[in-house]
């Protein structure tokens, strides 16, 4: 059996009593990863040469000098930057773009003493929610092969999911670590607004955008944004406020617990098998000693187009540098440097994305600019002060992480309204700059179903508390995909 | 209904320095439509004495020591330049 299915504990006493070296877990990885991936098509780049290099070289480390993670394989999300590994934001755009430095999140976990497998698939510069908008190759979910495996972080969430490596960092938007966790059976974690650097992640939505980590269980989770966390002086909006130790968080124990679920999130549009699955997993956390009470988040349903607006004003902002000139795509066919841009990003960028930036450039005219972005900052404070409310007498907010299991590729998801319309669980927790982690809850016709659990800001520690004292009662998270092994 | 003509798809297009085809300024002017649609609806919120939510978290005056840190290599950096010159990128001409 894999050793990619193994907790960090696991991996870790078999590292220390030396069952295994660091260089045969790596191998292990790339072995998964030659076996599944060509059906899983999670990964955009491997590199293997000096993950091995880097292997060998922790196994011949003195044992003091052993980061927290050591000898633990991860893979990254293709739009945070890796120093002289491609970063291509699954976009033509960045095809070539090899970064000079790397992300913060990224010299964080190979401090911690992890090695880095491989670069990620994602929706074109995280603009989706399903992967399929990648330029490169539409990732599959390991539970059904037919199905997405959620988006933008798709491959961060499918390669765990697979068993093609324990560790993934993805990017949550609007969802973007979340929905593909849920999809893809995973417990993914958008931290609050400002715990981790943003340093090295490609901007799309400044005011929105965070590192996550997506992991198999609750405790390796907690462990990784451990590891990712803290304040950075290359990224100012970074929070100086402390780290907790969040393994010490997983303590079982949610005796008296004031669990608030909005009405909204087990409304209309929400199916049946998801509800079922939530209000199941109400019943478990109640059998734990937490109290549950309906609550209301009355701005809920103009959460999609409050982010649409903010998101994508933003986004033409961020993407304005993507010129043709210093780095990524330049089209043969400029006579003049005025071509050099329109058609560079004519052809560099994909559908998704030229839509968000028109619509974005739109939002922020002058013609527009009070009645669209400006009002949908407006409601963003309403919707902050929502949460801001039932917090005041709750601990934590927990619901559905998505509307739905996972859509079939080329299905539903090609109806953009519908997809931005479904968005509505998880993108009020980037516009109240909140943390919230997905974790399995159940399935529903052998696709994995997500509980959202939400909390203030800055009280990761708490949602992970929830988060484990669930995981430990039940056995959803032990299900993994029988891709490539039979059943196991 | 289209409110967002293949005149507006051109118009921000232009903003947005992004070259579209009249046959691609159809379809996103349809795609853009529903989207201004979709937005009319924060129209029926009342955000009366509301002030706009600029960010997530207050923060102000992030300052540092004003000292270089975090030099990046130029040659590195120029490696992903298309085309370029005794360490200068390279343009059509502008005049």
């Amino acid at each position: 059996m894999t050793l990619m299915k193994k907790t960090a504990a696991e991996l870790q006493a078999l590292l220390h009593n030396r069952e295994v070296s660091v260089k045969e877990v790596t191998e292990d990885s790339f072995k998964q990863i030659a076996k599944l991936d060509g059906q899983v098509k999670a990964f955009l780049a491997l590199t293997e040469e000096e993950a091995l290099a880097k292997a060998e070289a922790l196994d011949n480390s003195s044992q003091d000098s052993r980061g927290p993670l050591f000898g633990l394989p991860i893979g990254i999300k293709d739009n945070i930057v890796t120093k002289g590994t491609a970063t291509t934001c699954a976009s033509k755009m960045l095809e070539n773009f090899v970064p000079v430095y790397d992300a913060t999140a990224v010299e964080k976990v190979n401090e911690a003493g992890m090695v880095s497998v491989g670069k990620l698939n994602m929706d074109e510069f995280a603009m989706g929610s399903t992967t399929e908008r990648s330029a490169f190759q539409t990732t599959h979910n390991p539970w059904n092969l037919d199905c997405v495996p959620g988006g933008s972080s798709g491959g961060s969430a499918a390669a765990v999911a697979a068993g093609e490596v324990p560790f993934s960092l993805g990017t949550d938007t609007g969802g973007s670590v979340r929905q593909p966790a849920a999809f893809c059976g995973v417990v993914g974690m958008k931290p609050t607004y400002g715990r981790v650097s943003r340093s090295g992640l490609v901007a799309f939505a400044s005011s929105l955008d965070q590192i996550g980590p997506i992991t198999r269980t609750v405790e390796d989770n907690a462990l990784l944004l451990n590891a990712i966390s803290g304040i950075d002086h290359r990224d100012s909006s970074s929070s100086p406020q402390q780290v907790p130790d969040f393994k010490s968080a997983l303590t079982g124990d949610i005796k008296g617990l004031r669990i608030a679920v909005p009405k909204e999130y087990l409304g209309e549009g929400i199916t049946e098998d998801v509800k079922d699955k939530v209000r199941a997993s109400l019943k478990v956390l109640e059998s734990l000693g937490a109290s549950i009470e309906e609550v209301t988040l009355p701005h809920s349903k103009y959460a999609s187009p409050t982010y649409y607006a903010i998101a994508t004003a933003e986004a033409s902002s961020n993407l304005a540098r993507f010129d043709g000139i210093r780095y990524g795509y330049r089209s043969e066919n400029a006579g003049n440097l005025e071509e050099v841009y329109t058609r560079s990003r004519a052809e560099g960028f994909g559908t998704e994305v030229k839509k968000r930036i028109l619509y974005g450039t739109y939002a922020l005219s002058a013609d527009h600019h009070e009645e669209l972005y400006v009002k949908a900052m407006k409601v963003r404070t309403l919707i902050a002060q929502d949460f801001a409310s039932v917090f005041e007498n709750h601990d934590v907010i927990v619901g559905p992480t998505s509307a739905t299991t996972a859509y079939e590729i080329g299905g539903v998801a090609q109806n953009q309204l519908t997809l931005y319309a479904n968005d509505i669980l998880t993108v009020s927790v980037n516009l109240a700059g909140i943390p919230a982690i997905s974790i399995p809850c159940g399935f529903s016709n052998g696709l994995p179903v997500g509980l959202q659990i939400i909390g203030k800001h800055f009280d990761e520690a708490l949602i992970y508390r929830v988060a484990h004292a669930f995981e430990q009662a039940t056995d959803f998270h032990k299900s993994t995909p029988s891709l490539g092994e039979g059943t196991n | 209904m289209t409110k967002f003509t293949t005149e507006d798809v051109h118009y921000f297009a232009n903003f947005a320095k992004i070259a579209f085809s009249d046959q691609e300024a159809e379809v996103f002017s349809e795609i853009i439509s529903e989207l201004v649609e979709f937005g009319d609806a924060l129209k029926e919120v009342d955000t009366d004495n509301i002030e706009p939510m600029t960010h997530p978290l207050q923060m102000f005056n992030v300052l540092r020591e004003d000292v270089p840190q975090d030099v990046l290599d130029r040659d590195e950096m120029l490696a992903s330049v298309k085309e370029h010159e005794d360490g200068m990128i390279k343009v059509p001409n502008i005049l």
